[in-house]
C-alpha cells in the first residue's frame, strides 16, 4: 500500500488476480466480474466496474440473504402496530426474531408486535394440504388475541410459492370479513438473488395492499415530508427527525423504523418523500412521484459534512424560511461537531478502511469517515445494483478496491492482505477478521450500540471507531514468549 | 443540546433526554394513530387474567414466540464438530446466512457454511447443478476435509435426493470419489434442530460405517459420546472428557466443537479447529458403547449404532447431582474403571455448597424454557435443591417428553405442583407467569420479553444466550457445572433479596 493511505489501485488489483486463481476455473470466470477497482477513464467518467444483482455462485459462502429478509426483516418487520407473519417453517421468524434492532416506542404484544416472532410453524401436513386454511384460521385467532393490531402482513417463506398456496385470496377474504389490513407479501427467500429482491416485493404490496385499500383522512401542510428507508437501527431515525423538524418540517410519516400503519397509509398525502436508504424502498419513492406527483431527494446523514449537505438539499425543495432554518441548524450544531473532531480526529486521522454491507452503508458512510480523516480502502455491497455502484463512484477514492456479493474467502484474503485498521461489515464476519488482529464494528447492528444517524448520532459513531481501533486488548495477541 | 462529545451519549440514555422525550410524545400525539392510553392498559391488564389464559391456550394454528429453531441448525451444528469439516447447505442461501448469524451470536465466533444458492431455476429444475458446482467449489476453495450436506426446506419441497446428486458430483469429478460428503435430508416442517441434530450425525456415521465402506464392528474397550445440541457444547465437553480422563477412559466424542466455536485471538483466523477425526469416527463402530447425552438429539442415531452390536445408554442432559452421578455410574459400569476419589471430592464439594445454601432455594418455584433434555435436567437439580420446578415447558417436546418429564415431577414432593406444557410457546407461558407464576424463569434470552412484561427474574441456563456474554464458556455439566448453576441461581435470588430497603443485610 502507499503510504498517504490513498487506496494503490495496482496493488489492489494484483490482489484480485491473486485470490481469482484459487477458485475453479468456472467460478472464477464469474467471481472476476464482481471484483475491480474504482476508476476514472480519460472523459473523466467514473467506475466501480464490477457486475452486480446476479446470481450468487455455489459453494463460495457468500454473505448474503434471501427476499424473506429484505421483506419481513427489512422494510416491513419494523412496522410497529401490525403483527407480521412468518409463513411457513419455523426458522425464518425465529432467526429473524429482534436481531435488527429497529427501535420502537409501543407496548410489546398490545399495541406493538416489533419483537415477536409469530409464524404459522409448517408441518408436513401443510406441506402436504396446503396453508391457506390455517392462515385463514390463524388470523381470526391473532385478532382474537392482539385485538389492537392494525393490520396482519403475511411474510411467504420458500414453501408457500411451491406449493400453490394463495394467500392473496386468504388475504382479500379476512380483510373483507375484518375490515383491516392484511397483506399478503410473496417474499420466498429463492426469489430473487439476494435481500433486494424482498425490498422490492415488499415495497409493491405497500403500493398494491396499503395505498390502494386505504383513504386516510388528513390535513395536509405545506412542510409535510415523510422520511422513507430508515430502519431505527439503534434509534436512528429518530436524531434525523430531529434535525427535519428543527428545520420546520412536518414529518408525516416515518418509513419503517417506529412507523404506525397510519404513517404509511397517509405518505402519498405528504409534499416530498426524503429517502435514505436508495436501495430497499426506491421503488416506492419511484411510484409515489408517479402516481401523486410527490419528488423524492436521496440524503444522508452520516457525519457532519453530509449531514450539512443534504439539509441544505432538503431545504431547497422549499421556502427562503426553511431554508434559513437550515443554516440554522448547521451553525447550532457546529459546536458540537467542532468538539467531536477535536477529541476524536487525532485518534483516527489516516486509518484505513475496508466496508463490506449491505443497503446504503458502503457509499454513505464513507464521509462520516472521512470527516474523521479516515480513509475508505475497499467497499462493497451484499445486493446492491448497477445504480448502487454508480453512485459510490462520488464517495470513494480513485483505486479503491470493490467488491460486489464477495465470498468469505475474498474477504478474508483481502482483509489479510491490506491489513486495514478497521473493517465494518456484519456478525458473520466479526470474529473472522477480529482474530486475525483486526478491529472491527458492525456495521448492520451498528455492534449493540448507535444511533449514527445525525450530529448526535455523529458523535456515537466516532466515539465507537475509536474505541474499536484504539483498544489495549489488540497490543496482547502475541504472547510475549513468542513475541518478534 | 443532549449530545455532547465530552461524554458521548447512546441509545441507552440519549433517549431519555427531553428533547428526545417530547419527540416521542409530539409523534405520538400528532402522527402515529395509536390506541388510547387506556385501551393499552385495559388490553394489558387483560392478558393477565385466566379468561385471556384460555383463549390463548384455545388457538390451534398461531405459534407466538416459539423456543424452537429448525432442523438444519442442527445439521450444521453437528457437522462443524468434525475435523475439517464444512458443513454445506443444499438449498436458499438465506437460510445459511441466518444459520450463521445465530451461532455466531450465541458463541461470539466465526461460524463457516456454505451454500449452494439455489434460486427460482433451481425450484424448477432442481437443485442437482448447483450441488455439483457448489461442492466443487467449496472443496477447491475452502480444502475442507469432509464436507457434511444438509437441506433447506426449499429442497425438500420440491424433493431434491442428496444420495443421487452427491453420486452425480463425485461422478462430475466435483470433488474426489473417496472424498467424505456425508449427508442428511433435514426439512424444517418437521421437528425443530434437536431432529436436525440427530440426523446429521446418524447421516455421518452412517457414510463412514457403511457408505464409505461396509465396515464390520469389532467391540473393543471404547465408548462413545453423543453431545447432543448444547449452547454450552464448549465448556461442557471439555468437561466431559475432564472426567473420562480422570477415571481412565477411552472414549470417543461425536461431534465435538469445543474448539471450534472456542478459538484463540492470536493473530491468526483458523477457519478449522479441533474437532472429532476422521479415522476416529470411522473407529467408533468399534466402540462397545455409545452414549448419548441427550436422548432427543440422538434418538435415530442411538436406534442405528444399537444395529452395529453396540450398547447404547442416552441421559437427559447431565447437569445436578443425581444426573451426574448416573453418568458416571453407567461410565463406570461400561469400562469397569473405577471413579476416582479425586471426583468423589467433586461431588463432595458441590453437595457441601448446596447444603450452605439450599435455605434460599427451599420452596421457590421456577419456570423452565428450553429443549426437551435441558428442560428434563434444570428441573431434575431444582428439586435435588430443594427448589420447584413449577411450569415446564419445551415447544419442541412431544409425547414422549411430556410422559418423561411428567415422571420425574411425581418422583419428587417438590414437583407436586409442576406442570408439564408440550409444545407451547412463550406467549403461552406468559399466561401462565401471570395467572400462576413462579419466583424465577430459566431459560434462554428469549426469556427477557417474559421477564420484561411480569416482572419475573430470568435466569439464562440454556442456548441461545444472546445478550449476555461468555456463559456458554464455562461448563453447566458435571458436579463443577452444577456448582454454577447453583451460583448463578443464588446470585439472582440475592439480587432480589437486595432489592429492599429493610432487608438490605449485609451477611446473607
Amino acid at each position: 500500500m502507499s503510504l498517504d493511505n490513498a487506496p494503490d489501485a495496482a496493488f489492489n488489483e494484483a490482489l484480485i488476480k491473486e485470490v481469482l486463481e484459487q477458485y475453479p476455473e468456472k467460478a472464477a470466470k464469474k467471481r472476476g466480474r464482481h471484483l475491480n477497482v474504482k476508476k476514472t477513464d480519460d472523459a473523466g467518467a467514473s467506475s466501480c466496474g464490477v457486475k452486480s444483482n446476479v446470481k450468487s455462485v455455489p459453494g463460495v459462502m457468500t454473505i448474503r440473504g434471501c427476499a424473506y429478509a429484505g421483506s419481513k426483516g427489512v422494510v416491513w418487520g419494523p412496522v410497529k402496530d401490525m403483527l407480521h407473519i412468518s409463513h411457513g417453517p419455523v426458522g425464518c421468524g425465529h432467526y429473524s426474531w429482534s436481531q435488527r434492532r429497529n427501535y420502537f416506542n409501543g407496548t410489546v404484544g398490545i399495541d406493538s408486535f416489533v419483537t415477536m416472532q409469530i409464524t404459522s410453524d409448517f408441518q408436513e401436513r401443510d406441506i402436504v394440504f396446503g396453508g391457506d386454511k390455517n392462515l385463514d384460521k390463524m388470523i381470526d385467532e391473532l385478532n382474537d388475541l392482539f385485538p389492537l393490531n392494525k393490520g396482519i402482513s403475511i411474510q411467504s417463506e420458500c414453501p408457500i410459492g411451491l406449493i400453490g398456496d394463495d394467500i392473496e385470496a386468504v388475504a382479500k377474504k379476512k380483510h373483507k370479513e375484518t375490515g383491516k389490513t392484511i397483506v399478503p407479501v410473496r417474499c420466498e427467500g429463492f426469489r430473487g438473488v439476494s435481500q433486494s429482491l424482498g425490498h422490492h416485493i415488499a415495497n409493491d404490496a405497500i403500493r398494491d395492499w396499503v395505498f390502494e385499500k386505504s383513504k386516510p383522512e388528513w390535513e395536509t401542510g405545506p412542510y409535510d415530508v415523510n422520511l422513507i428507508a430508515d430502519y431505527n437501527i439503534g434509534g436512528d431515525a429518530w436524531p434525523s427527525r430531529r434535525l427535519l423538524e428543527e428545520m420546520g418540517l412536518r414529518v408525516v410519516g416515518m418509513w419503517s423504523g417506529d412507523a404506525t400503519l397510519a404513517e404509511m397509509e397517509r405518505a402519498p398525502k405528504a409534499k416530498l418523500n426524503l429517502i435514505h436508504c436508495y436501495r430497499s424502498m426506491n421503488y416506492i419513492c419511484r411510484h409515489m412521484e408517479e402516481k401523486y406527483n410527490i419528488p423524492w431527494v436521496e440524503y444522508n446523514f452520516f457525519g457532519p459534512s453530509q449531514i450539512a449537505k443534504s439539509l441544505r438539499k432538503i431545504a431547497s425543495q422549499f421556502d427562503e424560511t426553511i431554508q434559513a432554518n437550515a443554516e440554522k441548524v448547521i451553525a447550532k450544531y457546529e459546536g458540537l461537531v467542532a468538539d467531536i473532531l477535536a477529541k476524536f480526529k487525532p485518534r483516527l486521522e489516516g486509518k484505513k478502511v475496508m466496508l463490506y454491507v449491505g443497503g446504503l452503508r458502503p457509499r454513505h458512510v464513507a464521509n462520516a469517515y472521512d470527516d474523521l480523516g479516515m480513509t475508505i480502502v475497499g467497499t462493497g455491497y451484499e445486493f446492491g445494483h448497477n445504480d448502487d455502484y454508480q453512485r459510490t463512484t462520488d464517495y470513494v477514492k480513485e483505486g479503491t478496491l470493490i467488491y460486489d456479493d464477495v465470498s468469505g474467502y475474498e474477504l478474508e484474503k483481502f482483509i489479510e492482505k491490506i491489513r486495514p485498521d478497521l473493517v465494518g461489515s456484519g456478525i458473520k464476519e466479526k470474529y473472522a477478521t477480529q482474530k486475525m488482529g483486526v478491529p472491527f464494528r458492525q456495521m448492520h447492528s451498528w455492534d449493540y450500540s448507535g444511533p449514527y444517524h445525525g450530529y448526535d448520532g455523529f458523535a456515537i459513531f466516532a466515539r465507537d471507531m475509536d474505541l474499536a481501533i484504539n483498544s489495549p486488548i489488540w497490543s496482547k495477541f502475541k504472547a510475549p514468549w513468542k513475541a518478534a | 443540546m443532549p449530545q455532547s462529545a465530552d461524554k458521548v451519549k447512546d441509545h441507552i440514555s440519549l433517549f431519555k433526554e427531553p428533547e428526545y422525550l417530547e419527540l416521542f410524545a409530539s409523534k405520538k400525539a400528532q402522527f402515529e394513530c395509536r390506541p388510547t392510553d387506556e385501551a393499552v392498559d385495559a388490553q394489558a391488564e387483560y392478558t393477565k387474567t385466566w379468561e385471556y389464559r384460555e383463549k390463548n391456550f384455545a388457538r390451534e394454528i398461531a405459534t407466538i414466540n416459539p423456543a424452537k429453531a429448525c432442523q438444519p441448525l442442527g445439521a450444521v451444528f453437528v457437522a462443524a464438530g468434525f475435523e475439517g469439516t464444512l458443513p454445506y447447505v443444499h438449498g436458499s442461501q438465506g437460510c445459511v446466512a441466518y444459520f450463521r448469524s445465530h451461532l455466531a451470536r450465541h458463541f461470539k465466533e466465526a461460524v463457516p457454511i456454505v451454500a449452494d444458492s439455489m434460486t427460482e431455476d433451481a425450484a424448477v429444475f432442481g437443485g442437482l447443478s448447483n450441488i455439483v458446482e457448489g461442492l466443487q467449489n467449496a472443496y477447491t476453495l475452502y480444502k475442507p476435509k469432509m464436507i457434511v450436506v444438509s437441506t433447506t426446506c426449499m429442497a425438500e419441497v420440491i424433493g431434491d435426493d442428496l444420495s443421487a446428486f452427491i453420486a452425480t458430483a463425485k461422478e462430475k469429478e466435483s470433488v474426489p470419489a473417496d472424498f467424505p460428503v456425508p449427508f442428511a435430508h433435514t426439512p424444517s416442517f418437521v421437528g425443530s434442530h434437536t431432529t436436525g441434530y440427530d440426523n446429521q450425525m446418524k447421516g455421518i456415521l452412517n457414510y463412514f460405517w457403511d457408505r464409505e465402506a461396509q465396515l464390520t464392528a469389532t467391540a473393543g474397550e471404547k465408548i462413545n459420546i453423543i453431545p447432543g445440541f448444547d449452547g454450552y457444547a464448549v465448556a461442557n465437553n471439555r468437561e466431559i472428557k475432564r472426567y473420562l480422563d480422570t477415571m481412565g477412559v477411552d472414549y470417543t466424542f461425536l461431534g465435538d466443537v469445543s474448539d471450534v466455536y472456542d478459538t484463540p485471538s492470536d493473530g491468526e483466523y483458523r477457519m478449522y479447529d479441533g474437532g472429532t477425526t476422521l479415522d476416529d469416527t470411522r473407529a467408533a463402530i468399534n466402540a462397545k458403547a455409545t452414549i448419548g447425552l441427550q436422548e432427543f438429539c440422538s434418538l435415530k442415531t442411538l436406534e442405528y449404532v444399537a444395529t452395529k452390536g453396540q450398547q447404547t445408554v442416552a441421559f437427559n442432559y447431565p447437569m445436578g447431582i443425581g444426573a451426574t452421578d448416573s453418568f458416571l455410574m453407567k461410565v463406570s459400569e461400561l469400562t469397569g474403571k473405577a471413579i476416582p476419589a479425586s471426583i468423589e471430592k467433586e461431588r463432595g464439594r458441590l453437595v457441601d455448597a448446596i447444603t450452605d445454601s439450599q435455605a434460599w432455594l427451599h420452596g421457590k418455584k421456577f419456570a423452565v424454557f428450553g429443549d426437551p433434555d435441558f428442560t428434563l435436567a434444570m428441573s431434575a437439580f431444582l428439586m435435588e435443591m430443594g427448589a420447584e420446578p413449577t411450569h415446564v415447558l419445551a415447544t419442541n417436546g412431544g409425547k414422549e417428553w411430556e410422559a418423561k418429564a411428567k415422571a420425574l415431577l411425581a418422583s419428587s414432593p417438590f414437583g407436586a405442583s409442576g406442570q408439564v406444557w408440550a409444545g407451547k410457546d412463550l406467549w403461552h407461558l406468559r399466561s401462565l407467569l401471570f395467572t400462576e407464576p413462579t419466583d424465577f424463569i430459566i431459560g434462554s434470552s428469549y426469556g427477557k420479553y417474559l421477564e420484561k412484561d411480569t416482572g419475573i427474574p430470568l435466569i439464562r441456563l440454556t442456548f441461545p444466550i444472546f445478550d449476555r456474554h461468555h456463559h456458554h464458556r464455562f461448563p453447566t455439566f458435571g458436579y463443577q457445572g452444577a456448582l454454577r448453576v447453583l451460583v448463578e441461581i443464588l446470585d439472582r435470588v440475592f439480587e432480589i433479596a437486595d432489592n429492599t430497603d429493610i432487608s438490605f443485610d449485609l451477611t446473607r
